[in-house]
């Protein structure tokens, strides 16, 4: 099994696994662990080559979708009906990123991953400013954090699905989720939508606006510089998955513990139609068996599937670091955590948003999201216009 | 020259000679045998595959379908590849402008018998133990406009956008390219500089002609057949650079870094295309067989000349 190196998933599936190991000495599992932006390119050629391993992990969506019309993942609908008490045992919404044509590819695991608006609230107290609500709110912020001195938004840039974070959002805002559905499901020029040029100029505005920080082309993801810049008051704030909550816990210094950081839902844009309770991000991550493994090893997989994954010491060591899994019946345990604020957000979200969109470069095919990726990079360096942003992406529908 | 003529006196000496010869002959070819099977299997078959690829659509994952010229097309009309190809000349050309001076210079610094030159030799030649995905992490960590060594130093004219910036990041690549490639180039122009024969310097010496006078008349002719191997070396291996600017920037800010390699993995690997890929590694074939062509035709010419005449 490959999984993503990083803390705090890293120990938590590593103990996970051992556990298992432990108990089922003849279904060993081994994991190699890889780096994210490595990974996504190292599991597709691995697949291509025959060379997968017997455990797939993936986002669902788009890239799932190319494996399992290429056969190369398990169906596992049959074993789902086997095991009803597993299914019954996930938040029925997370099976959609995992079903291509009505069949279930992927087992649902870890956690949702919203994204999520995070601040630093001591900025904001010293500023004597409240989080933004709306997109007005935020333009006023960005010149008020500019004359401070303080960079308004930290952003990880070169690794651009960041970037892509913000046109989800801006584009669910201001065009409802009907846009991006028209997309997802190929329609002729959905590209072309007057919301999407929309998004891009608000983007571009903000971009001119100095909304981001100096450099912001430089930061990687991967690198988790741009969480630094929010904890160590150099951003005022950072629109990241609901992740960097744990790992901002773990390198921030105390700067969680202490109840310094804030988070709020995306704000709204004026006349827009979407739903401020909308939400986009990783609804969970997803896990399959590749089709070329033996028998045994196949058999071995659904075994850790069913008894490895999500144990009650997983679900507690995903609430510990500050995730939501995706699994029922867990408000006892969210309520008595210690980062219950968070938590009861992010479980909020999940459980009340009326539209919860797949990140992008996941929900559509590689071709599209490579695509996608850089001309986003294209859109914020401002070497393209929003039209040329729509039009690029609209020779992409249907590939 | 006839036919009649030549074979005449061939076939004279044939009886002496021509067995052990042909034996030798036998031997000698199946000698060649593991290279050109390596060759075949490494780089014959490799080769009509990707052309065979070009000509089909897959997504490197499900079943290989046949495209006929549709994917010659879409590459050939996409800017993209223009910009590629663009990029990739203009890294070449602008490598070996800086490349080639410096090296040539460090060379014949190098070159000398002194301790110091030695112990510097050693320091310059460092870069070149480090792997480029190594040289491009540390570059990336260290141009970090918050946390790299701008603030570290203290020096805030490094807090640049260096990653950010298209012709930064494009000044960025070339510059690390250098910083890494130099010291093999020196290498190569120091083992030429100590070949060349020391009663040149010293007839030179008698002359009364001063140390610049000797680099130009007799150093840098003597080194001719150094500078286009080392210019073959970098024009050609310029064609594959592809790991440092895949880890440094990849392909980016936007388009600006994407060079012809680069562009082929990120069309294959990344968006699923191999076919159009495949096209851009045949379009990188040609270039490449082209360039070495013509520089081996630039040192060809005059091979039999010799550059030591009189000595």
């Amino acid at each position: 099994m490959w999984y993503l190196s990083g803390e705090p998933n890293q120990t938590t599936m590593q103990k996970a696994v051992d556990a298992f190991n432990s108990a089922n000495s003849a279904d060993k599992i081994t994991v190699t662990y890889f780096q994210n932006d490595a990974y996504k390119t190292k599991i597709k050629t691995a697949i291509g080559a025959n060379q997968a391993p017997t455990i797939i992990y993936g986002w669902g969506g788009g890239g799932l979708k190319t494996y399992a019309e290429a056969n190369q993942v398990e169906d596992l609908t049959g074993w789902f009906d086997q095991n009803p008490d597993l299914k019954k045992k996930f938040f029925p919404s997370v099976f959609g990123a995992a079903t291509v044509n009505g069949k279930i590819y992927a087992l649902p695991n870890q956690y949702i991953a919203p994204i999520v608006l995070f601040y630093n609230k001591d900025l904001f107290q010293k500023a004597g400013v409240q989080p933004p609500q709306t997109w007005d709110d935020i333009m006023s912020l960005v010149k008020t954090f500019n004359d401070m001195g303080v960079a308004p938004f930290s952003l990880g840039g070169q690794s651009r699905w960041t970037s892509m974070m913000w046109l989800e959002y801006l584009l669910d805002r201001i065009g409802g989720p009907e846009v991006f559905n028209a997309i997802f499901a190929g329609k002729p020029n959905a590209w072309m939508d007057p919301a999407v040029i929309q998004t891009g100029t608000k983007i571009q505005e903000l971009v001119s606006a100095d909304g981001f920080i100096k450099g912001f082309s430089s930061i990687t993801a991967d690198s988790q510089a741009d969480q630094a810049l929010l904890f160590s008051g150099k951003a005022a704030m950072m629109l990241h998955g609901s992740w960097t909550y744990g790992s901002m816990k773990k390198a921030g210094q105390n700067f969680v513990q202490n109840g310094k950081l804030g988070f709020v839902p995306f704000p709204t844009v004026a006349g827009g139609k979407g739903d401020p309770k909308n939400g986009v991000g990783n609804p969970a991550a997803y896990m399959s068996i590749s089709s070329k493994a033996s028998d045994k090893e196949k058999e071995s997989a659904k075994k850790f599937f069913k008894d490895g994954i999500l144990t009650d010491t997983v679900i507690d060591a995903y609430i510990n670091s500050g995730s939501v899994p995706i699994v029922n019946g867990i408000e006892n345990k969210l309520n008595t955590s210690e980062d219950k604020e968070f938590l009861n957000f992010v479980y909020g979200m999940a459980k009340n948003a009326p539209n919860f969109q797949q990140s992008w470069d996941q929900a559509l095919s590689p071709t599209a999201a490579e695509a996608l990726l850089n001309n986003i990079d294209q859109l914020f360096l401002k070497s393209i216009t929003p039209q040329q942003f729509a039009e690029n992406m609209n020779a992409t529908l249907g590939k | 020259m006839s036919n009649a003529v030549s074979t005449a006196p061939r076939a004279a000496v044939r009886p002496a000679s021509s067995k052990p010869t042909e034996q030798r002959k036998t031997a000698l070819a199946w000698l060649t045998l593991p290279a050109l099977f390596f060759f075949l299997v490494f780089a014959v078959v490799p080769l009509a595959g990707v052309l065979i690829l070009s000509f089909t659509s897959w997504d490197g994952i499900g079943a290989i379908g046949a495209a006929g010229l549709d994917n010659w097309f879409s590459v050939l009309a996409d800017p993209g590849l223009y910009n590629a190809l663009g990029l990739t000349f203009l890294i070449m050309a602008v490598s070996w402008l800086v490349q080639t001076p410096i090296s040539l210079l460090l060379g014949v610094f190098t070159a000398g018998s002194q301790r110091y030159r030695a112990a510097l030799a050693v320091l310059y030649f460092l870069p070149l133990l480090l792997s480029s995905a190594a040289v491009a992490i540390a570059f990336k960590a260290l141009l970090d406009p918050n946390f790299g060594l701008a603030t570290g130093l203290g020096l805030p004219f490094l807090a640049q956008d260096w990653l950010g910036v298209p012709q930064l990041a494009l000044g960025l690549v070339i510059f690390v390219i250098a910083w890494q490639f130099v010291p093999f180039h020196t290498l190569i122009y120091q083992g030429g500089v100590r070949q060349i024969p020391k009663s040149l310097y010293e007839a030179a010496q008698i002359d009364g002609a001063g140390t610049i006078k000797q680099f130009f008349h007799i150093t840098l002719p003597q080194l001719k057949y150094t500078i286009i191997t080392s210019s073959t070396l970098m024009v050609v291996g310029s064609l594959t650079y592809f790991d440092l600017i895949f880890v440094l920037t990849g392909g980016g800010p936007g388009n600006s870094t994407r060079i012809l390699a680069l562009d082929m993995y990120l069309r294959g690997f990344r968006a699923n295309l191999m076919g159009p890929a495949s096209v851009i590694a045949v379009i990188l074939v040609i270039i490449g067989l082209a360039l070495a062509l013509f520089l081996q035709r630039l040192g060809g010419k005059d091979k039999q000349g010799s550059q030591l005449e009189g000595l």
